[in-house]
């Protein structure tokens, strides 16, 4: 079951886990302005197969623009 | 949206996931960097002066006003322990009675802008309303720093 975080989680996930942070929205939202070292991987594409840019072993911080 | 995708990771097989909820905006309204086409630099996080002198409610005036006035800067705001903005001692609130303490000389609640609102809007409304400077602070009110008119328009072009 996927967690719910804030922000400070997340700054300490990327800090002592190394966890990867992944946008979800469309392409140019992410190329507007994302977080430093986002990759993106927009909901519509999001299969096994686009999931293979992904380290199963380290945690994977997903994030859109807000409560959307 | 956010959390549709970290359903569907934890359904392909992903055990540690993680979704934050409150997302890029939260981020950039909390001052912290953000990269692309727009990135930071357009936005009012990146040019706020982060030196402006604070203090605290118990503080003597005249100590504060001599570190100020060692700093080179004609205000201060007034922070709480977690760097809350509580007033703002303008020029005028700086060479009050000594007699007074920060909380009567302060501007309570000042008007204040987000890290990551558009310099271009900010800029605009500072013509508009003939304002020299606007405080930013975060969106829990953590003072991040003082956005100068001339460096907003410098900025900007």
């Amino acid at each position: 079951m996927p967690t719910p975080i804030d922000r400070e989680e997340v700054q300490r996930l990327l800090a002592e886990e190394n966890g990867q942070l992944v946008e979800v929205l469309p392409p140019g939202e992410y190329e507007h302005e994302h977080l430093p070292g986002a990759i993106n991987i927009p909901l519509k594409t999001l299969d096994a197969e686009a999931a293979r840019r992904l380290d199963r072993e380290r945690p994977v911080i997903v994030y859109c623009h807000d409560y959307q | 949206m956010s959390p549709r995708a970290a359903a569907r990771l934890a359904s392909i097989g992903f055990t540690r996931v993680f979704d934050y909820v409150a997302g890029k905006a939260d981020w950039g309204a909390a001052g912290l960097p953000l990269e692309g086409k727009s990135g930071s630099a357009t936005r009012v996080g990146a040019h706020a002066r982060r030196d402006v002198p604070t203090c605290r409610l118990d503080e003597p005036l005249a100590e504060i006003r001599e570190r100020v006035r060692r700093a080179d800067w004609d205000t201060c705001f007034v922070i709480d322990e977690e760097g809350v903005v509580l007033g703002r001692l303008g020029r005028s609130a700086l060479q009050s009675d000594d007699e007074l303490s920060v909380e009567q000389a302060m501007t309570r609640g000042p008007s204040t802008i987000r890290p990551s609102a558009r310099l271009n809007d900010v800029v605009a409304r500072m013509r508009r309303q003939n304002l020299s400077n606007l405080p930013v602070t975060t969106s829990d009110g953590q003072l991040v720093g003082l956005l100068a008119r001339e460096d907003a328009e410098r900025a900007t072009g």
